[in-house]
């Protein structure tokens, strides 16, 4: 059959171009979220993350995510990574609950919970003011990584400054009484939240559950402190910011307790036996921690977050 | 082992090297920026590069060489392929053993790589790909305050370390390593490291600006003699300071945990 552009047989033509592109596979629709929510108790479901790290296969949805239904409408906990993700949340928390949604508490700055706020009116999202200070400011820098690991999926993403204001004590929506527990220490301000009907207990990335902690803004002094207030609350179970729902009160609790104990003793002991920043991010993780997801991945970037800090201390200022 | 024959690196087209198992782009036009001229190269695993497999912070990411296996090792060039500077530092060991852990900054994803010299003048390639895309959580560094660096400028700290594998010396040096690439900012970073002990040299480090903020530098010295450590630290504008640790400050090692 004759080429149809036989007189330019090495430049494509306008019709070999067409059939070209015809011939292509339609460009693959925007990434869409499959949001799933497990009861948990009563009027409370939790859309899980994958415990894995933020990446273009799971848009971002690695945290776990609260819907509270209350007679005034659903009541979420976190938002998610990106506005698409918010927008799904509200489309399942309306199916689940029969309300449209009518708050969406924010545990703490982190992008992977915070920035699917995108998706609702300022007026509706309630932050700690230091969150609600910070949303401007250290958001746009979180943004620009989270804009080149996941690419379209953060598409239309804009953190509304929350206006709702967040204190110490116990709001009353929609009949339902939630206590909000303004505390510290995985970041400069982290709100957990506690169901009191249900005794759900909301931690943000206070607790993590089977998944290691991550430590980029930690103070760890303030959040073991944080820890202890949290296991005294007389809750029933507690919903951490990664890894499965505990269905005891202290388990989650004392685990990552136990992780920021050990890898606080652990950064020191390495930088005494003068180990490198390298060779410290390659020690050995004791068996007890066997089952916490991403354990290797969060001891390399916890050892990026404190040496700098270690070696200011402990390294001693040499003299002329 | 088959040794794979060492090719001399002549001005080559942009491409692949043929036996990179990184196969990073314009890695003859690297070798030529970053060796000495007409180098000849082969991949050795002997080698030993490590750093972790996140870049947490893409201004301080640490890489460890670590070449002891490798018989005759005399010099440690350690690079990133496509940082707009590839070479982060020269390292001579003289009475050192041939290893070295640091921090560089890292650009985009790209190699980062260490040749290394032997005896008859070629050179050992090892290496590994990493992201500088970084954790998610972690925000960009805020813009370093300048303010407080003239006042500690050069400032330095270090550390003796007696472990049953030998001496390990940890150095830190406060300064800017600006590299000239940030508008309105020179170039401006510390160029020489020299390591020496009763008059020996020890070990002599080039410096380049992708080496991170405030370098922080392990090495292990293996000095003749028994007296302490000098540092000499001098940047590109000509300011020097020269310091020591003491080797009765040598802390002996916990046995290892």
């Amino acid at each position: 059959m004759a080429h149809p552009c036989r007189r330019q047989p090495l430049l494509p033509c306008r019709r070999q171009l067409l059939l070209g592109l015809a011939g292509l596979p339609l460009l693959a629709a925007a990434p869409a979220y499959r949001l799933e929510a497990d009861a948990v108790a009563p009027g409370v479901w939790v859309v899980r993350g994958a415990d894995e790290p933020i990446a273009m296969m799971n848009g971002g949805a690695i945290a776990n995510i609260g819907i509270i239904a209350t007679d005034a409408g659903a009541v979420l906990i976190d938002a998610g990574p990106s506005h698409r993700y918010g927008a799904a949340l509200a489309d399942l928390a309306r199916r689940l609950t029969g309300t449209p949604v009518a708050r969406v508490y924010l545990t703490h700055l982190h992008p992977d919970h915070s920035f699917g706020a995108s998706a609702f009116p300022a007026t509706q999202v309630a932050a700690t003011r230091a969150v609600a200070r910070e949303v401007k400011g250290d958001a746009a820098g979180f943004s620009a990584g989270l804009y080149r690991l996941l690419g379209d999926w953060m598409r239309g993403t804009e953190v509304p400054e929350p206006l709702l204001p967040v204190a110490d004590g116990t709001v009353e929506i929609g009949g339902r009484s939630l206590r909000l527990l303004p505390l510290a220490g995985h970041s400069a301000s982290d709100l957990a939240v506690l169901d009191v009907a249900t005794g759900t207990l909301f931690t943000g990335d206070l607790v993590f559950h089977n998944r290691a902690p991550a430590t980029p803004h930690a103070d760890l002094a303030r959040w073991r402190g944080a820890l202890g207030t949290l296991a005294g609350l007389g809750h029933a179970r507690v919903v951490p910011g990664h890894g499965p729902v505990d269905q005891t009160p202290g388990t989650a609790i004392a685990q990552t307790r136990d992780w920021l104990d050990w890898l606080e003793a652990a950064l020191v002991a390495a930088m005494e036996q003068g180990l490198s920043m390298v060779e410290a991010g390659e020690m050995p993780i004791p068996p007890r921690f066997a089952g916490l997801a991403v354990a290797r991945l969060e001891l390399q970037r916890s050892v990026s977050h404190f040496w700098p800090a270690l070696e200011a201390a402990r390294l001693p200022k040499l003299s002329p | 082992m088959i040794l794979i024959a060492a090719a001399p690196v002549a001005a080559a087209p942009d491409g692949v090297h043929p036996d990179d198992p990184l196969e990073s782009p314009f890695l003859p036009t690297v070798l030529q920026l970053v060796l000495p001229e007409g180098a000849r190269v082969r991949f050795d695993d002997r080698v030993k590069v490590t750093f972790p497999a996140i870049a947490e912070n893409q201004r301080q990411f640490p890489v460890q060489v670590d070449a002891r296996d490798v018989p005759g090792a005399r010099r440690i060039i350690v690079f990133a392929d496509l940082n707009p500077i590839q070479k982060a530092v020269d390292f001579t060991p003289a009475a050192a053993a041939p290893f070295i852990a640091l921090r560089i900054k890292l650009d985009q994803r790209t190699p980062v790589r260490a040749a290394v010299e032997v005896a008859d003048g070629s050179w050992l390639l090892s290496g590994g790909w990493i992201d500088a895309a970084g954790g998610g959580c972690s925000a960009p560094p805020v813009s370093r305050v300048k303010g407080d660096w003239a006042q500690h400028l050069l400032a330095l700290k270090g550390r003796l370390w007696d472990r049953p594998d030998g001496l390990r010396l940890a150095i830190s040096v406060r300064h800017p390593m600006d590299t000239g690439l940030v508008d309105n900012i020179p170039s401006y970073w510390l160029e020489t490291l020299t390591v020496s002990a009763g008059g020996q040299v020890v070990g002599r480090l080039e410096l380049q600006a992708s080496v991170a903020e405030d370098p922080a530098i392990m090495l292990l010295p293996r000095p003749a003699g028994a007296g302490p450590i000098t540092v000499k630290a001098r940047d590109s504008g000509g300011m020097e300071v020269t310091s020591q640790v003491a080797r009765q400050s040598a802390i002996p090692a916990v046995a290892g945990q």
